[in-house]
């Protein structure tokens, strides 16, 4: 049992390994079978046909009916061909310490117990807390439902020992399915090889349980910072700060019932 | 199809895609931009801080023997939480379901909480205000207005956790300040409806009330600001800088006009009218800072990039 088991902490006493995702950026293709796989199995809704101007990419982001988002960026730089291509498949990235969870007022949202996090769709009242909550703006809700939506992991296959659809579809193994200590071992030898043969901006990003939202179930291998996949650098899940906040709550509201008082106080004894 | 003309020409060829900022994917924002409407939540703010304190002043106002104001307060309660209840309903994706916030209590989710601290408080305010106007039934609503004073703390209060606890920047860094805001900000509503509704004879606890809320919003809104620095700016610029400012016009000139309340009517309701308003604004602006700051990616990375190199310049990363 590792020291990141948020199956265990969800309450399972007997649970199977913890699975995720490793998506290796470095030989993404980008020919989104993916986004299609996912959404021909989770049977996910259209979400809007247009040309966005961005790239080859038409998707633009994750969203309610986006479970799987292939970023594409064009670098101009100085080789023959003028550009560097970096193309990534993004995805929920089922955090270790979940801010979508923690604040789900209905319990919709729930760990499983593979140690990731789904919404239960017919409990969901479409509050949109999480939509807020999450640091990288995967969840969202859907207007023809109301409801929040993201990608599932895909629940419904793991169970019953299949790859998740769209690691089943990826033809070049940029998607990585398994038990996420396998993960996290491939993903090291993987970025050390990069680096060594002078891909020197190769690095792991959300791999490590030391980061602020505990590592993440599905981490990636990033050729560049972050935020030119449109991820966040350094994110950090709100809840960590919530008893602070609490504190704080309970402070100010012993300071209104004390304004309350001293108001009341002096008035009622100049009236008398 | 391209609005550029002349520089965005290179060698005849326009350039259709938009060029990538480095720090950032097409301009397109990192987080999810809320799914809260304006009317709705900030509304929300504004009302539940309202009624929260209102239940406060008319507890107190009462033991002091104070007769018009409590029921004053007791009835915009009442009506406040009344018309928040169906502001939050109305503002869920599938309002059918609302009841499905009764399944769980979690302290991890403000949300939960607040739902809560309103199944008992709503009751409450409005049992305290049904006696009040009735005169009915007086234990009981003795019971109630102490009841719904004390929950009242929580429910003004609350909402700061409530917005404080996302990753939208502009109200999570602000999570300090932002209950001690909320605190005064309701406090000055509160007040300010009592120098509204009620006779001056009648209203002295409530401008009192007032002027003390008024000097912990326009301090804990200055602390809120300064602490920011750089991330401060949704809350300054645009429309919504407009907002805010207007708000702590109205609240500077609501405070003066509730410490000299007692020597006329006029002077009393138009200083009660102005904290009223400028309490709506400052909800709306800080709703509306938090809608800014999460469209724009450069408030969710430039803060994380200084975090990051703070804590590789320690060595400790």
């Amino acid at each position: 049992m590792s020291s990141t088991d948020p199956a265990a902490w969800a309450g399972y006493a007997e649970h199977p390994p913890r699975v995720g995702f490793f998506t290796d950026t470095s030989v993404c293709i980008g020919c989104k079978a993916c986004e299609v796989a996912c959404k021909t199995w989770n049977a996910v809704p259209e979400d809007g046909i247009l040309l966005s101007g961005m790239s080859y990419d038409n998707t633009v982001s994750l969203d309610a009916s986006t479970w799987r988002h292939v970023a594409f960026v064009e670098q101009p730089t100085d080789s023959s061909d003028g550009v560097r291509w970096l193309m990534s498949s993004d995805v929920c990235k089922h955090c270790t310490e979940a801010a979508c969870l923690d604040v789900c007022p209905t319990g919709a949202l729930m760990r499983t117990e593979f140690g990731t996090v789904v919404v239960q769709d017919d409990v969901c009242n479409g509050c949109g807390y999480c939509v807020s909550a999450c640091p990288f703006g995967v969840i969202a809700r859907r207007e023809s439902d109301g409801a929040a939506h993201k990608c599932t992991l895909c629940y419904d296959r793991i169970g019953d020992g299949l790859t998740p659809a769209c690691a089943q579809a990826c033809p070049t193994e940029s998607i990585q399915f398994g038990p996420l200590d396998e993960l996290r071992e491939r993903a090291q030898a993987r970025v050390s090889e990069l680096q060594e043969s002078g891909e020197t901006r190769a690095r792991l990003y959300l791999e490590s349980p030391e980061d602020g939202v505990g590592g993440a179930g599905a981490f990636f291998l990033l050729l560049d910072e972050p935020e030119v996949y449109g991820l966040p650098p350094d994110p950090v899940v709100t809840t960590r700060d919530l008893p602070r906040m609490w504190r704080r709550v309970a402070v100010a509201g012993a300071s209104l019932a004390a304004g309350a008082l001293i108001a009341c106080l002096g008035a009622g004894r100049r009236r008398a | 199809m391209s609005q550029r003309t002349g520089r965005g020409v290179r060698g005849g060829e326009e350039l259709m895609v938009p060029r990538a900022r480095p720090d950032s994917y097409y301009g397109r924002p990192v987080l999810k931009e809320t799914v809260w409407e304006a009317p709705d939540i900030a509304g929300y703010l504004f009302l539940g801080g309202l009624a929260g304190a209102s239940s406060l002043l008319a507890a107190f106002a009462q033991l002091s023997g104070n007769r018009e104001l409590p029921r004053v307060s007791k009835v915009a309660a009442a009506g406040a939480i009344g018309v928040s209840l169906a502001a939050l309903v109305h503002d869920l994706g599938r309002p059918g379901r609302f009841l499905n916030m009764l399944r769980v209590f979690k302290v991890t989710s403000p949300m939960s909480v607040g739902t809560w601290l309103l199944t008992g408080y709503g009751p409450m305010a409005g049992a305290a205000a049904a006696s009040a106007v009735t005169g009915r039934l007086p234990r009981v609503g003795a019971v109630a207005t102490a009841g719904a004073a004390a929950l009242g703390a929580g429910v003004a209060t609350y909402t700061a956790a409530l917005i404080c606890d996302t990753a939208v920047p502009a109200w999570h860094e602000g999570y300090r300040e932002m209950p001690f805001l909320f605190a005064g900000s309701a406090a000055s509503a509160a007040g300010g409806l009592g120098l509204l509704a009620t006779r001056p004879e009648s209203s002295r606890e409530a401008a009192r009330f007032a002027v003390i809320g008024a000097a912990i919003e326009l301090t804990a809104k200055s602390l809120l600001i300064r602490r920011l620095g750089p991330a401060a700016e949704p809350y300054q610029a645009g429309r919504v800088g407009t907002v805010m400012e207007a708000a702590e016009v109205l609240t500077a000139a609501g405070l003066a006009g509730a410490v000299l309340s007692g020597r006329s009517r006029a002077v009393s309701a138009l200083s009660g009218a102005a904290l009223l308003t400028a309490s709506a604004l400052t909800r709306f602006g800080v709703f509306e800072a938090g809608r800014v700051s999460a469209r724009d990616p450069k408030y969710t990375v430039a803060p994380q990039r200084q975090r990051l190199a703070e804590r590789t310049g320690r060595g400790s990363a």
